[in-house]
């Protein structure tokens, strides 16, 4: 069979990281083509590329399409010869009718007048491919994410797509709707539709893919065809965790205590579709100067489980008893989980950390200004102290306590958010991916402070997409996905491939 | 290069132009302040400056101040209210009906209509920050319903007098408790006149002889008076010790507050910039009260606004609801995840400014001698265009008091400067409209460049 699309050494340089080094891909014409790779292996980035995100001469090497070379300066260039990306993140106007949303950008239309006529009953024939059966006047906001994902495809068929790419296409849907659309992408492939698919789950890649290639570290590890029998699981998670451990790591010899925090029965749905259970049933404790780290991979419901346990900052019909020291404590609000001594860093330091136009003396005490003032007016005194100490302690480097945040670079930015934590004096602090966007430095004196955190008496729980870093910084380690927990070890008893497979494995069940 | 370098232009912290290129923002709105009123002193041949028109400035506009400092948290903490023009019409109409038709005492009568306008505020406020609905459109219906309530409850009459009460506390001066004296300050301000006098010839004269060759330009016609004229005239004494007092005190506070800087390292501020801006500052408040004591004192409304502007002052910059506002119009998600309670604040944000816009009302009624039913048309325009001159920022978290009362002297100093001059009220709106879009284009174009 001859190939649709090569990609010859492709290599992307993002401001001091490397996020793609002479990787090749090569997809035969009619093929289910898997890709495979821990989060910031490069995957999506190598879609991008292909897909003209990134524009010819943003990169380096060959992109090879239908025969030739080309150099998509967009991603219109790349659909016009047939081209189509799926988001993870789906790009539809809710508030606009399925038939507008398969025709965006692309109206059936004379002089800029749409033919209402010609748009449903191309609407209509799409819809009937996909096996939608809906109205094509029905919103988008009014199916769920199944048909909207049904809903992209239809519009990737209203383009001719002749290649079609999907980021994880099933990670926001039921067994139901999975098995159905895995069912559309294989009816596709028997209609010579070529298509690359990025995804996490074994038992969708071992029932559709034709061939698998695996990514690490924005390198190609290796291309396995399905057709030489079996896919061998073991074979894809070796290649995608493949990575040496090195001193990274501070060295500590923990102090654990008795249990301080749990949390029972936790289950929370989804904010906006209520039927959804997004955390679903999930026990969990720490121990007195332990780091507990849960591992997972990107919509696994870390975040939404510890953002619901603080004070419920995310989600609805949350249920479940959160006990500190034993006792039962209320975090039905914000200010009463902080009143309990729980701490939440976010992973989105700059969208819900910081007060980023203000500067870090004015961050520092946000959690507890009731600390540093009398009857509601603050000692500036206590504040600029405050600041200063935290400011000296965590080591941050800025001109000064006056230094906007906004102007400080990411791992000072999130050293004035720990400060910001460690001025409210918890008893449990939950770290959300909190070296994500750090370099390496920054690390190294984040994971520090956290060794600290613990050693004074604390109990700290870290949530990390990086398994190396939970291995090398936690005591234990839950391993949560789809809103589960699937597995818990000592860290000393974990390894990557333990992780990857407790996630993978229980995929298949 | 490691992320964790700083980047060249947060390293320096001395230098001048540094600073002030950082800080442009609050120095150029004072600069333009006093560029605005010595013009119109020019171009009304010194009318701005007469004691009786700087009352009258106060007493007519002072609502604009007034209203510019509830607006002000409003803005800061992220949203907008259209609804206060109305609102104070429909106020002062409430108070007026209150006093003049049911004849309740005037300091009950004070007090209902501050209550119900913070009632009224209530009501808007808990639409705004419980149901999320966008101020934009809780406050456009709002204003859309007092203009009407303005309306219906007057009956297209004109209610008043109010009681001589009511109207001495907010439409007279302060007590002359000490007598009136012989003015200390004029032979001073003579001699001065006098050292600066002939600059201001020569002045006048090279510009003259300039327009001689270049014929475009006009021609100046005024001299200055260069020889000593008498001064005679006396002046209220309680109201030039209080101005005195106060002056002298906030001069203090300025410096001992600075030095509490400078020892704790915290200090920014070049000395010379900081000297010059509290001189600047105190000088044109002492400057003003001085003329208020040659007159008839000063101004309870001013006494009023001063100790407002005190008051909102204190709660911005140094109270933790103040910071708890700032951080909410800032970051909404992130003060909510700091255990903020943000609903709250939004809420008694526009409670605030319900209580101030009834106090706004009373004060314009009452200065009208009556209650009508146009009283508060295009009041909101005025005041939200105070605080945006004043350097609020329309997407939140951005702003000061002190800024917002600049704007609003700013706009009652061209509404006063402009009738004076009989420019027509089309061009008063086309100038004010101008005005505002230049103040905040500079402030945008500034935070692009810089």
């Amino acid at each position: 069979m001859d190939s649709i699309l090569e990609m010859r050494g492709i290599t992307k340089t993002f401001p001091g990281v490397k996020a793609l080094q002479n990787v090749n891909l090569t997809v035969r014409k009619g093929e289910i083509h898997a890709i495979c790779g821990e989060n910031g292996a490069g995957k999506s980035t190598l879609m991008k590329v292909l897909s003209g995100v990134y524009p010819a001469g943003s990169y380096e090497g060959d992109i090879v399409y239908e025969g030739q070379v080309r150099h998509f300066r967009g991603i219109h260039d790349s659909e016009r010869l047939g081209i189509i990306i799926i988001h993870q993140e789906l790009a539809l106007a809710p508030q606009l009718s399925i038939a507008e949303n398969l025709f965006l950008g692309n109206e059936i239309a004379r002089n800029g007048v749409i033919d209402w006529f010609q748009t449903h009953r191309r609407a209509r024939e799409l819809m009937a491919k996909v096996g939608l059966k809906e109205s094509p006047s029905t919103l988008i906001t009014d199916i769920g994410v199944g048909k909207q994902q049904l809903v992209e495809i239809a519009k990737a068929l209203a383009k001719e797509v002749k290649l079609l790419i999907l980021d994880e296409p099933t990670a926001s849907l039921n067994e139901r709707d999975s098995q159905a659309l895995l069912d559309l992408l294989l009816e596709l492939k028997g209609h010579g539709i070529t298509a690359i698919m990025i995804s996490h789950k074994l038992n969708e890649i071992s029932r559709i893919a034709d061939s698998i290639t695996i990514l690490r570290d924005g390198s190609t590890v290796e291309t396995i065809e399905a057709s030489a029998g079996a896919i061998d699981e073991n074979r894809i998670i070796r290649g995608m965790v493949g990575r040496e451990m090195n001193d990274r790591y501070p060295h500590r010899t923990p102090a654990i205590g008795e249990v301080i925090f749990e949390v029972k029965d936790w289950r929370v749905h989804h904010p906006v579709h209520p039927e959804r259970l997004v955390v679903k049933g999930v026990n969990l404790h720490v121990r007195r100067g332990e780091v507990v780290g849960i591992a997972g991979l990107m919509g696994a419901g870390r975040t939404e489980f510890a953002m619901s346990v603080f004070g419920r900052a995310y989600g609805r019909r949350i249920s479940g008893e959160v006990l500190m020291d034993g006792r039962p404590v209320d975090v039905s609000t914000i200010p009463k989980a902080i009143e309990a001594g729980i701490a939440y860093v976010t992973e989105d330091r700059k969208q819900l950390g910081l007060i980023l136009n203000e500067d870090i003396r004015f961050n520092v005490p946000l959690a507890g200004l009731d600390k540093i003032s009398e009857r509601g007016v603050i000692d500036r005194h206590a504040e600029v102290t405050l600041a200063k100490r935290f400011r000296e302690r965590l080591k941050i480097r800025s001109a000064g306590i006056t230094h906007q945040t906004v102007n400080l670079s990411g791992g000072n930015q999130q050293k004035v958010v720990l400060s910001k934590w460690l001025h409210a004096d918890p008893k449990i602090l939950i770290l959300d991916e909190p070296t994500r966007g750090i370099d390496v430095g920054a690390k190294y004196e984040i994971y520090t402070i956290i060794h600290q955190l613990a050693d004074s008496g604390r109990g700290v729980i870290v949530i990390s997409s990086e398994m190396p870093e939970l291995l090398g910084i936690t005591d234990r380690i839950y391993v949560m996905n789809e809103g589960r927990f699937v597995g818990e070890f000592p860290a000393a008893e974990a390894s990557q491939e333990r992780i990857m497979a407790a996630i993978m494995r229980r995929e298949d069940a | 290069m490691s992320a964790e370098t700083m980047s060249p232009a947060e390293a320096p912290r001395h230098s001048y132009a540094g600073f002030l290129k950082n800080n442009i923002r609050e120095y150029g709105m004072l600069i333009s302040l006093i560029v605005i009123m010595l013009y119109f002193q020019f171009a009304t041949d010194g009318r701005l400056f007469q004691p009786d028109n700087l009352t009258n400035i106060v007493q007519q506009r002072g609502y604009i101040v007034v209203m510019a400092l509830g607006m002000l948290m409003i803005i800061v903490a992220g949203h907008i209210d259209l609804s206060v023009g109305w609102l104070c019409g429909f106020l002062g109409a409430v108070a007026a009906i209150l006093m003049v038709d049911h004849g309740v005492p005037w300091y009950l009568a004070v007090l209902a209509t501050l209550v119900f306008g913070g009632m009224v505020g209530a009501v808007q406020g808990y639409a705004v920050a419980y149901l999320h609905i966008p101020s934009f459109i809780v406050t456009l219906a709002g204003m859309l319903i007092f203009r009407g309530l303005t309306l219906y409850v007057l009956g297209g009459r004109n209610v008043g007098p109010f009681p001589p009460e009511l109207a001495t506390l907010l439409t007279g001066f302060f007590p002359d408790l000490s007598g009136r004296m012989a003015d200390p300050i004029a032979p001073h301000l003579e001699t001065l006149r006098l050292v600066v006098a002939p600059y201001a010839l020569a002045a006048v004269e090279a510009w003259n002889r300039l327009t001689e060759s270049a014929s475009l330009l006009p021609k100046i016609e005024w001299t200055p008076v260069l020889t000593r004229q008498e001064t005679t005239g006396d002046i209220s004494s309680t109201s030039l010790g209080i101005a005195t007092v106060v002056v002298a005190m906030m001069l203090a506070n300025a410096f001992a507050a600075r030095v509490k800087l400078v020892r704790q390292d915290m200090q920014t501020e070049p000395f010379v910039f900081f000297l010059l801006k509290t001189l600047a500052i105190a000088g044109m408040l002492f400057y003003l009260a001085y003329l208020f004591a040659t007159y008839r004192g000063l101004p309870n409304v001013f006494v009023i606004m001063g100790l407002l502007i005190a008051l909102y002052s204190f709660v911005t910059t140094r109270t933790t609801v103040g910071r708890r506002v700032y951080a909410l119009g800032g970051n909404e998600k992130a003060a909510k995840l700091s255990g903020i309670n943000t609903e709250r604040l939004v809420f008694l944000a526009f409670v605030n400014m319900g209580v101030l816009s009834a106090l706004a009302g009373m004060m314009f009624a009452t200065r009208l001698g009556w209650a009508t039913p146009k009283s508060g048309d295009g009041f909101e325009l005025d005041v939200i265009a105070a605080c945006f001159i004043g350097g609020a920022s329309a997407s939140g978290g951005v702003g000061t008091v002190l800024g917002a009362v600049i704007g609003a002297f700013i706009m009652g100093v061209m509404n006063n400067g402009m009738s004076m001059m009989g420019i027509g009220i089309d061009w008063q709106f086309i100038i004010k409209g101008s005005v505002l879009f230049l103040a905040v284009f500079l402030d945008v174009y500034n935070k692009k460049k810089g």
